[in-house]
């Protein structure tokens, strides 16, 4: 514990001047999760049980492969938002929860780029 | 830091039962959490009874004829008894509130009676709130100003003073930021609702002129940004006050800084 006083140990190492942009773009990513939602998901489903063939054809489609990497490029930035805020809350041990912020980064963006490109693939494919 | 079983040195025991008051027919059950620095003993469940026909209303009325007729060791804070001092916060049934101006008949079957929830236990009902008093300190809990002082006071609108209302009524009782589970895993970083809703109080007081320093002092994702919303201050508040709306207010005007 230390002689430190009540009020140094609650400055801490100050304010980090940090936090509004990340929580109001995890508010605007929320939003713009709704419409994006819907509109890849009727497409989709559609496809599902309809071969390979029903795959390509929507998703040469130039609207509905739009639609499909807003929702995997807004969604995964979205999730990893979130997941950085559960991670924050509940891993008190400082390496820890470095390495899991910075898998939680990776991962989802890994996500979000194999999304992106599995459908730039059937777009592109020619 | 998150915790989801009770460390060794802090597991409740069965403690003591106290004998029933002669001659009394109409008794509560009062379990009531014991804790002494003394004896190097983890903290123990005392049962007591206390006859409601000679007893008020109240909580505390029943903690201050347990420590008068029954159990003097027994260790609390108290001041006021009508709500206004937030000295006997406490936890009770489950509920954080103040003991003086919570009914008993409130509550049904047994009256349980703990500290108040993750908080260093000084003794018995005592909690440790250096670190939550600290954190008041933080955020300037006073009128801030660089203009000259006025020859006579800093005059206000009846709207601008309209602002505070449900604000500055906020006795510091603890209850509320003891309810947070952001509390209670990063409460060393995290602010809490009650420090939060004081700094909402200045940075809204139309006569204050650090506004901008306040919301800068709060721009931290662990100072401010822990709040998830989850509303156990307001559910608790027992002076009725909304610190989950004071908390959003100030992330609001975070973003209105921006646009």
């Amino acid at each position: 514990m230390g002689y430190k006083t009540d009020f140094a140990r609650v400055q801490g190492l100050g304010t980090a001047g940090d936090g509004a942009h990340h929580w109001w773009l995890h508010r605007i990513s929320a939003v713009a999760m709704i419409p994006l939602t819907l509109l890849f998901i009727f497409p989709f489903a559609r496809t599902l049980g309809n071969g390979y063939e029903a795959m390509i054809a929507t998703y040469s489609n130039f609207g509905h492969a739009l639609v499909a990497v807003l929702f995997f490029l807004v969604g995964f930035w979205h999730l990893a938002m979130g997941l950085q805020v559960v991670i924050e809350d509940y891993v008190p041990h400082k390496p820890t929860r470095v390495v899991l912020l910075l898998g939680n980064t990776l991962f989802n963006g890994a996500l979000a780029v194999a999304g992106i490109l599995a459908v730039a693939t059937i777009l592109f494919r020619a | 830091m998150v915790e989801l079983a009770l460390p060794k040195n802090s597991q409740i025991r069965v403690g003591k039962t106290w004998p029933k008051p002669a001659g009394a027919t109409n008794l509560r059950t009062f379990r009531i959490y014991r804790w002494n620095p003394d004896d190097a003993q983890n903290p123990q469940v005392d049962t007591y009874f206390v006859d409601m026909d000679s007893c008020g209303p109240m909580v505390l009325d029943a903690l201050i004829k347990i420590k008068n007729e029954i159990d003097p060791t027994l260790t609390f804070r108290r001041s006021c008894r009508e709500g206004i001092c937030g000295s006997c916060a406490m936890n009770i049934d489950g509920h954080n509130t103040l003991a003086c101006i919570f009914g008993m008949d409130e509550v049904k079957g047994d009256v349980k009676i703990y500290p108040l929830p993750h908080m260093p236990v000084v003794k018995d009902l005592v909690p440790d709130l250096t670190h939550f008093y600290a954190q008041h300190a933080s955020i300037m809990p006073w009128l801030e100003t660089t203009s000259n002082t006025p020859a006579k006071e800093w005059r206000q609108s009846i709207e601008d003073r309209e602002k505070l209302d449900g604000l500055y009524e906020c006795v510091m009782c603890a209850c509320c930021s003891t309810s947070c589970p952001s509390y209670w895993w990063n409460g060393d970083r995290y602010l809490g609702p009650a420090a939060l809703l004081h700094a909402y109080r200045w940075i809204i007081d139309s006569r204050d002129e650090a506004t901008g320093e306040r919301l800068d002092a709060l721009h931290d994702p662990f100072k401010l940004y822990r709040c998830h919303t989850i509303m156990n201050c307001t559910k608790t508040c027992p002076k009725g006050l909304n610190p989950a709306k004071a908390i959003a207010e100030i992330k609001k005007k975070m973003v209105e800084r921006v646009l």
